[in-house]
């Protein structure tokens, strides 16, 4: 280990210090501790978005820790979006935390804790990194989820979600057993060369007396390894078939946690199952594109439909985000460069209008979540005219309407599509799309076309969250109108990233 | 000497053991234990690729695995500890409240 | 050797006999039992393939700590209740349709790739100083993810404890 390892990591080591002074706080002052939380948090998150910055520019060519992590442009690109995600979430909390008397030292803690998970799912390189990374971040999500301890919803969607999320761990470790079975690696770059090479990496490492047992790559390991790997990432970024999860957990949840686990939680998993599968096993892509296909499109019709149906607006932005990973699985069925790059603006696009999204409802929510039904939100544009319109822009960016930030993230998904001739793909998510249409415009007719049924209190909006609000407002309509700077940084990510596969130097 | 393949068709097996216990089971604490009776599949998987192929990082792997079982044990059954004390019961045919 | 063959089927018996007694049995703590019978007969098939180590953290962290701490919840939570219903789900259907097609599945990946895998025949001292050499990679190459793994740790810590107390 060398001072240059150190540096690579610095920014998780910057959020647990932060998450562990969080938790220490407590014990050292009793009073006003509740504010000083979400200030060392923000602190915290500042501290690591420095050090990401400090490393410019991200082309380390020597992984850090002998391959496991690899600090390049595409994991700077995630841990910028996720730090953004956990400050927003941060301050969007402030007010719920109060209201519905959390733990705060606990809350912020788990919070940063899973932020840094997600760093290191971003930037591992190797499949034990990536495990590690990624139940970090599910065990404080399962705690997050379940937040509300007294709230029996709340507590139940937290077991639904470690039962099923422990399951698919299940599956996803026995992918990457196999995978190793087949290759003799656990390192992406690794298994990369073996699959290319057919022939597996097997040294002489353990016992050098010994004759390493060198051999062919077996494919129907391989083929099998692939198949569950794929139920493991799938169930992360809920996929049809394996969102079954999503609706219960996400109305369950408080609803910043829903905002952090749609946003930032869907992020670093397709941040894992892009590397995993674009730089490790991008030489068998064909069998797993018609995996990619078939579920890209299940999750489009499914959540699109589903949420039609919904009157819960917690529900039917739970619907929709299956819906938008369908969309995000289009861009990565193309397997390009451009298609990864799409992702990336997606992720970023998405992250942003729906946490602003999520920030409306929590607020308006009020204490207990009482007002989340679709009828509550009936002429709101009249009492709560500033609320009311930044819902809209919000919905309006989610539907993908020009001049706002949904509008070039589907634009750019659909060309990668078209360009790697997906052609009905293409059309069948255009369709989709439209349908979608009609469940976030009905909300915008109820807030501004339906009179209110009764008198719901809405609170004054704490700078906090005001912050929150016009942030993510004005982040959304910048990547609707001048996309190109968030673009440009993604591509040359995904330059880089498949770029390095072709010389085979990692 | 028994041949790999049948150290993997057990774990194989004991897998499916696991994945039946899951999906057919109503309690709570059984289901939980049905994902260890997984991922004691895996580890036996890798330990005996990690034998065959002669390398130790199989090995190294099922370590980590314990020691996140471990972790996820501990919340998984504090979170069953919580969701009993909200409703009483724990057959999943009750975790009903959120339903379409 | 056929003495090594023979201790195989035994250990696969008891893995398997305990794995469908434990999602047979109707009482939870009878499941729980059959769980560490499993877990033993997986232990030994590690002590089988030279992983001394693992056997030994198998015994002590499965069986003496997550096995136990499935019995203290037995115990705290009530299930008297639940031993008298229907102890399966009325989805069998959709559910057998799951299993069958993994069992179909990993059998038919396993049958394609069983040329490729046989155990050389030379069985003698493989991986000697097993727990020795663990030792040395833990430290050396896979130093961070060991590191990390200490605030995996700290996350369950400081969930259960938000999960469980009563007042926090």
């Amino acid at each position: 280990m060398q001072t240059s390892d150190l540096i690579r990591i610095l920014p998780e080591i910057i959020l647990a210090v932060a998450g562990i002074v969080v938790m220490l706080l407590g014990a050292f002052q009793k009073q006003n501790a509740g504010r000083m939380h979400p200030a060392i948090a923000l602190l915290g998150l500042l501290g690591a978005a420095g050090a990401i910055a400090y490393q410019y520019p991200w082309r380390s060519l020597d992984p850090a820790f002998g391959g496991m992590l690899e600090l390049d442009a595409f994991s700077a690109f995630f841990h910028i979006l996720f730090f953004l995600v956990a400050a927003l979430v941060v301050l969007s909390s402030s007010e719920y935390v109060a209201q519905e008397r959390l733990a705060s030292g606990e809350y912020h803690a788990l919070l940063l804790f899973a932020t840094m998970g997600m760093g290191l799912m971003a930037s591992s390189n190797d499949l034990i990194m990536i495990f590690i990374g990624l139940e970090i971040s599910s065990l404080a999500s399962y705690i997050l989820v379940g937040f509300r301890r007294g709230v029996a919803t709340s507590s139940e969607s937290s077991l639904k979600y470690f039962l099923l999320g422990s399951f698919a761990t299940a599956f996803l470790l026995y992918g990457i057993a196999l995978m190793f079975g087949a290759t003799g690696a656990t390192n992406l770059t690794e298994i990369h060369l073996a699959l290319q090479a057919e022939q597996n990496t097997v040294t002489a490492m353990a016992s050098p007396q010994l004759t390493p047992l060198v051999g062919p790559v077996p494919t129907a390991l391989v083929g099998l390894s692939i198949a569950l790997l794929f139920v493991g990432f799938a169930f992360k970024v809920s996929a049809v078939p394996f969102q079954i999860w999503t609706p219960d957990v996400y109305q369950g949840a408080p609803t910043p946690v829903t905002a952090f686990l749609s946003t930032g939680s869907k992020a670093a998993a397709f941040a894992v199952f892009l590397r995993v599968f674009m730089v490790a096993l991008e030489g068998s892509a064909q069998d797993w594109v018609w995996l990619l296909w078939v579920s890209g499109l299940l999750s489009m019709v499914l959540g699109n439909l589903a949420a039609l149906l919904q009157t819960n607006i917690k529900r039917m932005l739970a619907y929709s985000s299956i819906a938008h990973a369908g969309y995000i699985l289009v861009a990565f069925t193309a397997h390009s460069e451009e298609g990864v790059a799409a992702v990336m603006f997606y992720l970023a696009a998405y992250a942003l209008m729906n946490i602003g999204a999520f920030a409306v409802v929590s607020h308006f929510g009020n204490r207990g979540e009482r007002y989340v039904e679709m009828e509550h939100y009936a002429g709101l544009g009249y009492r709560a005219p500033l609320l009311a319109a930044s819902m809209t822009v919000f919905l309006l960016s989610l539907i993908g309407i020009p001049l706002t930030g949904g509008f070039f993230g589907k634009f750019y998904i659909f060309r990668a599509a078209l360009h790697a001739d997906l052609v009905w793909l293409t059309v069948l998510g255009v369709l989709n799309s439209a349908i979608a249409a009609y469940y976030y415009l009905r909300v915008i007719v109820f807030m501004y076309m339906h009179p209110a049924a009764e008198q719901i209190p809405v609170e004054r909006v704490r700078p906090a969250m005001g912050f929150v609000l016009i942030f993510s407002m004005a982040a959304t309509f910048l990547l609707g109108i001048f996309p190109q700077a968030v673009l440009d940084f993604a591509s040359q990510a995904a330059a880089l990233l498949l770029e390095n596969l072709g010389n085979g130097v990692l | 000497m028994v041949p790999l393949s049948y150290y993997l068709i057990l774990a194989a097996i004991l897998f499916v053991i696991g994945v039946a216990g899951f999906l057919f089971k109503r309690n709570i604490v059984t289901i939980f234990m049905s994902v260890e009776l997984m991922l004691n599949a895996v580890n036996l998987t890798f330990v005996s690729l990690s034998y065959s192929l002669r390398q130790l990082d199989g090995q190294i792997f099922v370590f980590f695995v314990m020691v996140v079982a471990a972790a996820e044990a501990t919340i998984g059954l504090a979170i069953i500890i919580t969701v009993f004390r909200n409703r009483e019961s724990l057959n999943v045919d009750r975790i009903d409240l959120m339903k379409l | 050797m056929v003495l090594h063959d023979f201790f195989f089927y035994i250990l696969a018996a008891i893995i398997l006999g305990g794995g469908i007694l434990t999602i047979t049995r109707r009482n939870a703590v009878h499941s729980a039992i059959f769980l560490v019978m499993t877990l033993i007969g997986v232990a030994g098939l590690f002590l089988h393939l030279q992983a001394e180590f693992l056997a030994a953290v198998q015994v002590f962290l499965y069986v003496g700590g997550i096995t136990v701490l499935f019995l203290f919840v037995i115990m705290l939570v009530n299930l008297d209740e639940a031993a008298k219903q229907r102890q399966f789900n009325r989805q069998w259907g959709l559910a057998l349709g799951c299993v069958l097609l993994l069992v179909a599945e990993v059998g038919y990946f396993l049958y394609q790739g069983r040329d490729s895998f046989s155990f050389a025949e030379s069985s003698g001292v493989l991986l000697q100083n097993n727990t020795q050499a663990i030792a040395m990679s833990l430290y050396g190459d896979y130093l961070l993810p060991f590191e990390i793994a200490s605030l995996l740790l700290l996350v369950a810590i400081i969930g259960a404890v938000v999960m469980a107390k009563k007042q926090i």
